[in-house]
Formats: structure tokens, C-alpha cells, sequence
């Protein structure tokens, strides 16, 4: 028995009962259901169901349009009018929006009748019990495992009173294990992005966690100072995508980033990288598919709800090495003298003449490290987008092209954008998993591992 | 003002957002209770929230955008065959609840083949329909936006009336979190509370550098009043960071090495927050967090004999302390809040539990409660999050009669003073860590000297907390803190306040952060 309302139903009343001079609704159907685990058993899990929505109402003054927005849980038509009316009324109290713009016309998505798309604790049908299987080889063989894995559908209905109706279907899955000896001395991990769980095996990725404690067997403490060190997909992930969460075109305008040029202005049309290095987004990128129109519940640096519908297709933000773009809004577009180039929720690294994988680097290397990720990776200096954070879970001493032991872990100090200039060897570009920012905030990157002749390992840290 | 004691108060169940108690939440918690017995749970606790939020914010004199949003759903939660089950849900009717208890139960016969250890929860007494307000005196979600939005026009408006300041921004964030309790053991809590989140940065270039001053008002578990009655003085901050910023961008850059810092509160909390606070917490210990935020070099076979820090280091667990993010009267598991013992004299001596956590470790309650007791640690921040081990307000206690800050300062030959925080990170065990903050002053013979640029501290937190020699008397403690402590997976975030008072460390490695970019 439910008494909840469609998606489209909701976005259709509030459209005729806003008393706005536009109206802009965005309603999200999410479904979730997660599995975490520690110590070799299940701690926590999950099935969760909401829906809400987002009501963005305009209204035309003689000084501006001003806006406000206002979201909430809006399972019934009651409860989406009640947005509507906060809306409406937020907007005729608020000021005129410096990011005023004609609102997006027309579009509509040919599935926009669809009903949403619900993931449920059946996904993991095939991986729950490989799980309890892989917990009690673990404990036999002395292993502890931790881990979670979580998988969302999220489908959008975006309308509006100038006739935009797109709806976008968005699977988001992702699965991290860490494995750890039995004295808790030495630490792996496997993770990576999924869109639907198909393939993905709890006991692969505990043979994989007891390779890699094997790796450990042999332990070398190293000091800090600046080492030859191969970054896996994973690690250049974590990198990228500070790279790109700072590559705002305001606020490098206005002479507060990396991007910015000294004297006014951006970096737009300089080589910041070397030659043959691409950094881009494309929603129709294979694996990583993601909304290929804007959704902006509220404006800030990044977005504009002014922009909302706007279509979003490949955009390079480095070419060739040189800087294209940066992330725009029409109103910071205006400002910048560029074109408009919205945020994507995807980003590519590719390198021309990157082959390979991770093994084959280390076969390249004479010595150096290998690490697995990064972690509490936070900016230090906006200037250089000096960035610290820290090895985790796996440093790995290379010696004449093999590993041959595990090393202790420590703090770096360094510029993802310096990287890219700095860099001596690149693999192929795979689909890759951010340990930092995947979970949460930013799974669908794909990206090579990177050797770094001098990689800042500015202190050693005790952590394993 | 009412229930700030950690206890419940009477006059606390008019103050009580109406729009909130006219929700059906006992309704449907009945409903969902009732079919969760039915299905033979030997736990069940069902929560209702309703969390409103609203951020403006400001740049350069305009509006940049105002939003607000809302989080309103249910969960339930259950302990069926040994193992959790947790399901949320937004059908706000008796069956809609009850299907929420079916699905959840139904989670947990998944979880049972692959719970190895029952979960057992550590007894708490039952709270028979009892209420809980926070410490405010005006609702800023009551306030209008229009009249919230000039005054942050007007703060950078007179940010960019200093000289230096190319850009200014400002922000308000806002929140009003409303729950409802119950559980089959037959406690009700209801409870209501404010926090308000104010701040602002200028932003200017120098000659070959650009750089930011922004405010070092905390953020409160308190009303709109924080902006008007005082408690910061607001006017004095505004026309300050302007020439601050401005002796920055001029400043020169530090010289890397080992430096005396005296540590002002506005700083300290953070590294606090991430040395004490994030290690303190029993889950993390016992390897609950290693998958995502990492475990703790305070292992539980250290209780009693880790030596933390310094003799003078006294640090305490409190969820009851008047304005702070972390308060509350009852946790999320039922739970009456307490402040308690985390450092003493140095010397590691408690940690921060949820229930399940406390029936693990029934010895950290004492002889009073055989069976273990929560200290009233967990948190869920969302109806459709399951509630987990979330920080109390952690806090370094000041000397009855200790210095002032200048008296702290007068004591260092070379050093430097800190005021305001930045970037911090720290590493999975809570050793490594590195921080920045808004302004480094340098110390000679006992005076500043002025600012320097470029500067994060890095240590090791038991060298580090080993390194304060001295903390500042009571007229130096400030309660700071931050909305946005991530933590667990699914993540959520938690807020959370730290007070501290200045404190001094000997002999803390400084680095120069243009030499660690530098090639």
C-alpha cells in the first residue's frame, strides 16, 4: 500500500500552482542499499528510499529577477505545493540574482512517462554470500577484512514553465575492501566504481588483499624526501579531481587560484602541463555515463539554477597540455569572455602514448615506490594548489623493475597540476576509483597511473 | 533559555517547533514498533526527523544564492537473529511505517549469515515521553531572508572598503534539527535544536602573491542573537581583517625549522578535533572506521597508560555544555548525554561509545553499571542514515589560574603565535598530521613582531600534546567548532564544538608550504 505520488505528477503541480513568473522543478526518486563490514562480519547495512524536491521560483522586479530555491522530502502533491509556497514567497523577498539569464526552453527527454528506476539489497544477491564465504577464508588464514559496499539509483525529473521535461536515470555503485594481517602491521586495499554490481567478487577482491599482504613479508622503513614513485589509477584519481573541483572560471578570474593569471584575467590558452596530457569530461564517456544536461539547485561560483536544462557534452579543460576551459556558468562565461562550460560529474585523464598498466611501470622502474591511495587530501596554498594528505594502505618498495617489499607510510606535499608537468611514464587510461572523494562525492573518473621522478614525501607517518 | 543540563525539562515541551509536533511521527512510530514486535525483534527503535537548513550566501555586495532544505523521513532499526537491520522511508503513514519495520527485518536476516558476533546492546533506563530545546533565543530560520541577506551585503561591503580587499564573501548557514525517539523498551524523546554557522573572508593580491583573511567566529549552537548581542564582536572583526590582510600580503615568508607556538583556541579546536576527538572514539579503536577513516593509535590495551600528553593536559567528553554543536539531551539511541574524562593528567582514560560499543566494554562505566553504559555518543544525520558513533564535544580544560595569552607569549624566546584555522589533514591512525591557520605572528623575546607568510605546523600527536607546557586560565577558553565533520559509509556529517583554552607547545616543526611546492 503506498500513498506516493510520480515524479512527474509532483513537477506537473507544482508548475500550476506556483504563482511565480518561472518556476524551475527538480524532483529526485534515490533509492540506496549498502553493506559494511569489519573485523570479518557484517556491522552495518541498509535500505533506504526518499524523494524529494527542489523548487526553484523567478520573479521579474524592475531592478532583476530575483530567486530563491527550496528543497524538501515531497512524496505528495500536499507536500510539493507547501515547497512551491515557500518558494514563491522566498523569491518575492529575496534581492535581484547577479546571475540573471533567460531560463532553458523546450527540451524534453523522449523516457520522461518512465517511472523511476529502484536499486534494492537484491544486487547483492550474488555478492552477500561470496562476502560470508570470503570473511571465513580471511579468519582462517589469519586476514581482517573491512569494507562496504554501496549502490544508489537516483532518477531526476527536471521540469520547468518554459517547457523543459528531462528525466535521467543514474546508477552509482562503488566497493572498497581493506585487508590487514592478523597483527593489524600491514594494511591493503582494493576498490573501485560499479554501476550495477555485475562482476564484482568478495572473493577476488580478498585473493587480491592477500597478494598484496604478501607483499609485505619483507619491511623496509624509508625517511622522508622526494622518491621516484609510481601513482596507480586510484592515486591519480584523488589528484584530478582537486584539480578540477578548483578549476571554478569566477573565482580564477577574479584571481584566486592556480588558474589565475598574475595581473588579471585566467590561464585559458596556457600550456600548464606537458604536451600530450588531456583532462576532460564527456557524459556519454563509456561506464562513466552521467546527466548530460545541467541540474543546479542553487547558484554559487560553479553553478547558476539560472542554468538549469542547459545540454552538456565533452569538455576538454586541458588539451594537448595547454588549459581550454574552465568550469563556467553563463553568468561567470560573460564575465570571462569564454564559452559556456558547465561542471560534469565524469572526468578522463589521457596521455598520448600512455600503455600499459601499473605492472608495467613497475617493470620500468629501476627504484622507486608504488603506492595504493591517498587520503585526507586537503589544499594548502590556493596559489599553487599545493595539496597535503597521505600514503594509505599499501607503499610498495620497488627494486629492478619488482616489488620486493612494503614500506612505512607517509605525509606528501604537492601540486596535481605540477604533476602533470613533472611526470616521466603514463599507463593507458582505465576506469579508476578516487578512495578519497569516491564514496561521497565524485566516483566516475577514469584515469592512467603516473611515474613521478620526485614525488614530496615531506614527512613518514607511524599509520598502518 | 531550558535544557542545557543534559536533563529534560518541562518547560521545554512549549518551546517546541508546532509544525514539527503536528507530524503523525508517534503514530507512525507506534506503527512500526508494533509490526517490528510482531515480527520477533529482540530490538527496535524507531526515529523521525525532520532537519530544515538554509545557506545565503554573499559576494562582493550581491546575493549569490539563497536556499533551503529540508530533511523529513523515519527509520527503523532493528536487532533480529543477532545482526542489524536499518531501513528509511518518506510514506508517511502507519503502513508505510510498517512496511519500513518489514524491510528492515528482512535486512537483517541478509546480515544474520554474515554477523559473526550478535549484537547485544548495554542497558539504559527508559525516558517515558521527555523533551529536550536547545539553548537559543530567536530561531534565525525565523528571521527573513531578506533582512539576513543585507547584512551579509553589508559585511562585504565594509570588508571591501579596506584598501588590500579585492573580493569579499560572506555566508550564513543555518539549521533547525528536529527528532523523535522511541524504541520497544518504551522511551519517547522528542527534541529540538539551533545551530547558526556565520562567516566571511577577504580576498586581495600583492605584489607577486594573493592570499585571504577570513573571520575566526565560531560557529554556535545558538541563535539568531549571536549576530546581534555581543558574544563576537562583529564590528571590531569586520574593520580588523581588512588591515590584517593587508599586513599579510606584505608579510614575509617563514623560515622553515623548529619553532615555540603559542596556540590560540581559534586554531587549536581543529587540531584537537583531529588528534583527540577522531582517536578518542571507541569504534575507531576496535576497527569499526578502518575501511574509510582509519582506526586509532589509542588501541583499547592502552586505557589507563598511554601517555597522551603533557601533565597539564586534561581533556573531557561533553554533550551537555551550553551552546555546543554537539548537545543534546538524549542521543540517538535513547541515551541521557553526559560529560566525562577522555585525557586526565596526561594519560589516556576514556573513550567515546555508542550502546553496542558499551556492552562490548562493560569496564569503562564503572562498578554502578555492570552491564556497560553508553556515554550517549550516537548520531544519525538524517532520517535515512543509521545512527553510529558521532563525536562529543571535546574539549582541552584550561588551568583554574593559568596565564593569559600574553603571559604565554611573554614566555618564548623564538616563536610563533597562531590564531585561525585553515587546512588541516591527519592520518588514518591519528598520528601525522599538518596544519595552517589565518595568521602566523612571529614571537621575539617575548613580543610579536608582526606576521609571516607561508606557514603549516606538522608533529605527531603524541609528541606534539607531549610538547604543551603550559595551557592559559579560563579568561583564554573559547568554544570553537565546525557543521561538517565527515565520517562512516554511507558518510555523514556531523557538528561538533571543541573549546580550548591558548595553550603553549616547545619545539614544533614548522614548514615553509612555497618550499614544499617548490622544485
Amino acid at each position: 500500500m503506498t500513498t506516493l505520488a510520480t515524479p512527474q505528477s509532483l513537477v506537473d503541480q507544482a508548475l500550476a500552482v506556483t504563482t511565480a513568473d518561472d518556476c524551475i522543478v527538480i524532483v529526485r526518486d534515490a533509492t540506496s542499499a549498502n553493506l559494511r563490514w569489519a573485523n570479518n562480519t557484517l556491522t552495518t547495512n541498509g535500505v533506504m528510499h526518499g524523494i524529494t524536491a527542489t523548487v526553484v521560483s523567478f520573479i521579474r522586479t524592475a531592478h532583476g529577477v530575483a530567486t530563491a530555491s527550496v528543497s524538501g522530502a515531497a512524496s505528495t502533491q500536499a507536500q510539493v505545493t507547501a515547497l512551491v509556497e515557500k518558494a514563491d514567497a522566498a523569491a518575492r523577498a529575496s534581492s535581484p540574482a547577479e546571475d540573471a539569464a533567460d531560463l532553458v526552453r523546450g527540451a524534453a527527454s523522449p523516457d520522461w512517462d518512465n517511472a523511476p528506476v529502484p536499486t534494492d539489497v537484491h544486487v547483492y544477491d550474488d555478492f552477500a554470500p561470496a562476502l560470508g564465504e570470503a570473511f571465513g577464508r580471511a579468519s582462517g588464514a589469519g586476514r581482517v577484512l573491512y569494507g562496504f559496499v554501496n549502490h544508489e539509483l537516483t532518477t531526476t525529473y527536471l521540469g520547468s514553465t518554459t517547457g523543459l521535461r528531462l528525466r535521467h536515470v543514474q546508477p552509482t555503485g562503488h566497493y572498497g575492501c581493506t585487508g590487514k594481517n592478523a597483527a593489524l602491521t600491514e594494511s591493503a586495499w582494493v576498490g573501485g566504481a560499479t554501476r550495477d554490481f555485475s562482476g564484482v567478487d568478495a572473493l577476488a577482491l580478498d585473493a587480491e588483499l592477500e597478494r598484496r599482504l604478501a607483499w609485505g613479508s619483507r619491511r623496509v622503513d624509508l625517511p622522508a624526501g622526494r622518491y621516484d614513485t609510481i601513482l596507480p589509477p586510484t592515486a591519480v584519481a584523488d589528484l584530478m579531481i582537486d584539480a578540477y573541483w578548483s578549476a571554478g572560471a569566477r573565482v580564477a578570474w577574479e584571481g584566486q587560484s592556480v588558474f589565475s593569471k598574475r595581473g588579471g584575467g585566467t590561464r585559458i590558452g596556457e600550456r600548464l602541463t606537458s604536451p600530450g596530457v588531456h583532462l576532460y569530461s564527456d557524459p556519454a564517456y563509456a561506464a562513466l555515463e552521467c546527466a548530460p544536461f545541467v541540474v543546479a539547485s542553487s547558484s554559487g561560483n560553479e553553478t547558476s539554477v539560472f542554468d538549469n536544462g542547459l545540454p552538456l557534452a565533452r569538455t576538454d579543460w586541458l588539451r594537448d597540455g595547454e588549459l581550454t576551459s574552465l568550469l563556467q556558468t553563463r553568468h561567470s562565461a560573460e564575465m570571462t569572455h569564454q564559452p559556456v562550460t558547465p561542471v560534469v560529474d565524469n572526468l578522463v585523464l589521457d596521455v598520448d602514448g600512455g600503455q600499459g598498466s601499473v605492472a608495467d611501470l613497475v617493470a620500468g622502474t629501476e627504484r622507486g615506490l608504488l603506492l595504493t591511495c591517498l587520503w585526507y587530501i586537503r589544499e594548502v596554498d590556493p596559489q599553487s594548489l599545493l595539496l597535503t594528505g597521505l600514503t594509505r594502505d599499501g607503499v610498495y618498495l620497488v627494486e629492478g623493475g619488482e616489488i620486493t617489499g612494503s614500506v612505512n607510510n607517509f605525509r606528501f606535499n604537492e601540486s596535481p597540476v605540477d604533476l602533470l608537468r613533472r611526470f616521466t611514464a603514463a599507463s593507458a587510461t582505465v576506469p579508476s576509483f578516487s578512495r578519497e572523494w569516491g564514496d561521497d562525492y565524485f566516483s566516475r573518473t577514469a584515469t592512467p597511473a603516473l611515474r613521478v621522478p620526485d614525488f614530496n614525501m615531506s614527512s613518514v607517518s607511524q599509520a598502518m | 533559555m531550558s535544557g542545557t543540563s543534559g536533563t529534560a525539562d518541562a518547560g521545554d515541551l512549549g518551546r517546541l517547533d508546532p509544525t514539527f509536533t503536528s507530524l503523525p511521527y508517534r503514530s507512525l512510530g507506534d506503527a512500526a514498533l508494533s509490526r517490528a514486535r510482531e515480527l520477533g525483534v529482540a530490538h527496535a527503535d524507531f526515529r523521525f526527523e525532520r532537519v530544515r537548513y538554509q545557506r545565503i550566501g554573499v559576494r562582493d555586495g550581491a546575493l549569490q544564492g539563497a536556499s533551503d532544505t529540508e530533511d523529513l523521513g523515519f527509520a527503523v532499526r532493528v536487532i533480529h537473529q543477532g545482526a542489524w537491520g536499518f531501513a528509511s522511508g518518506v510514506d508517511l503513514t502507519p503502513a508505510g511505517a510498517a512496511a519500513v519495520a518489514e524491510t528492515a527485518v528482512a535486512v537483517a536476516r541478509v546480515a544474520a549469515s554474515m554477523t559473526a558476533v550478535p549484537v547485544e546492546l548495554a542497558p539504559e533506563p527508559v525516558y517515558d515521553d521527555v523533551t529536550w530545546v536547545s539553548s537559543y533565543v530567536t530561531n534565525p530560520l525565523d528571521v527573513p531572508v531578506a533582512e539576513k541577506a543585507a547584512l551579509l551585503v553589508d559585511w562585504t561591503e565594509r570588508l571591501r572598503t579596506g584598501a588590500a580587499v579585492d573580493h569579499a564573501s560572506a555566508y550564513l548557514l543555518q539549521v533547525q534539527e528536529n527528532k523523535y525517539y522511541a524504541d520497544l523498551a518504551g522511551t519517547r524523546i522528542t527534541q529540538q535544536r539551533i545551530r547558526l554557522q556565520p562567516g566571511f573572508e577577504a580576498m586581495g593580491a600583492g605584489a607577486d602573491t594573493f592570499d585571504s583573511m577570513a573571520s575566526i567566529a565560531p560557529p554556535v549552537g545558538r541563535g539568531y542573537e549571536y549576530l546581534t548581542d555581543g558574544s563576537h564582536d562583529w564590528d571590531a572583526e569586520l574593520e580588523q581583517v581588512p588591515e590584517l590582510l593587508a599586513e599579510k600580503l606584505k608579510a614575509p615568508s617563514v623560515e622553515a625549522g623548529t619553532y615555540d607556538l603559542v596556540i590560540h583556541p581559534s586554531n587549536l579546536w581543529l587540531t584537537i578535533h583531529e588528534s583527540i576527538g577522531h582517536a578518542t572514539e571507541l569504534d575507531r579503536a576496535l576497527g569499526y572506521e578502518a575501511n574509510y577513516a582509519g582506526t586509532s593509535f589509542a588501541t583499547y590495551d592502552q586505557l589507563g597508560t598511554l601517555r597522551y600528553g603533557s601533565p597539564v593536559m586534561h581533556v573531557t567528553g561533553d554533550r551537555t555544555v551550553e551552546h555546543g554543536l554537539s548537545t543534546i539531551g538524549y542521543d540517538d539511541e535513547g541515551v541521557q548525554t553526559r560529560s566525562w574524562d577522555l585525557v586526565r593528567d596526561g594519560v589516556l582514560v576514556g573513550y567515546q561509545l555508542d550502546r553496542a560499543m558499551a556492552h562490548m566494554k562493560p569496564e569503562l562505566a564503572g562498578p554502578d553499571d555492570p552491564g556497560g553504559r553508553s556515554n550517549g555518543c550516537a548520531y544519525a544525520d538524517s532520517p535515512g542514515h543509521i545512527p553510529i558513533q558521532r563525536m562529543a564535544n571535546v574539549s582541552l580544560q584550561p588551568a583554574a589560574d593559568g596565564p593569559s595569552t600574553e603571559e604565554l607569549i611573554g614566555r618564548v624566546e623564538r616563536g610563533l603565535y597562531v590564531v585561525g584555522d585553515k587546512s588541516w589533514s591527519i592520518d588514518m591512525q591519528r598520528f601525522n598530521f599538518q596544519f595552517t591557520g589565518q595568521r602566523f605572528y612571529r614571537i621575539a623575546d617575548g613580543e610579536l613582531v608582526g606576521q609571516v607568510r607561508d606557514v603549516a605546523y606538522q608533529a605527531t600527536t603524541t609528541d606534539f600534546w607531549g610538547s604543551m607546557e603550559a595551557v592559559g586560565g579560563p579568561q583564554t577558553w573559547e568554544l570553537h567548532g565546525a557543521f561538517n565533520c565527515g565520517k562512516a559509509q554511507p558518510g555523514q556529517v556531523a557538528a561538533v564544538s571543541h573549546g580550548c583554552p591558548t595553550a603553549l607547545f616547545r619545539g614544533v616543526r614548522i614548514l615553509n608550504t612555497t618550499d614544499e611546492a617548490g622544485h
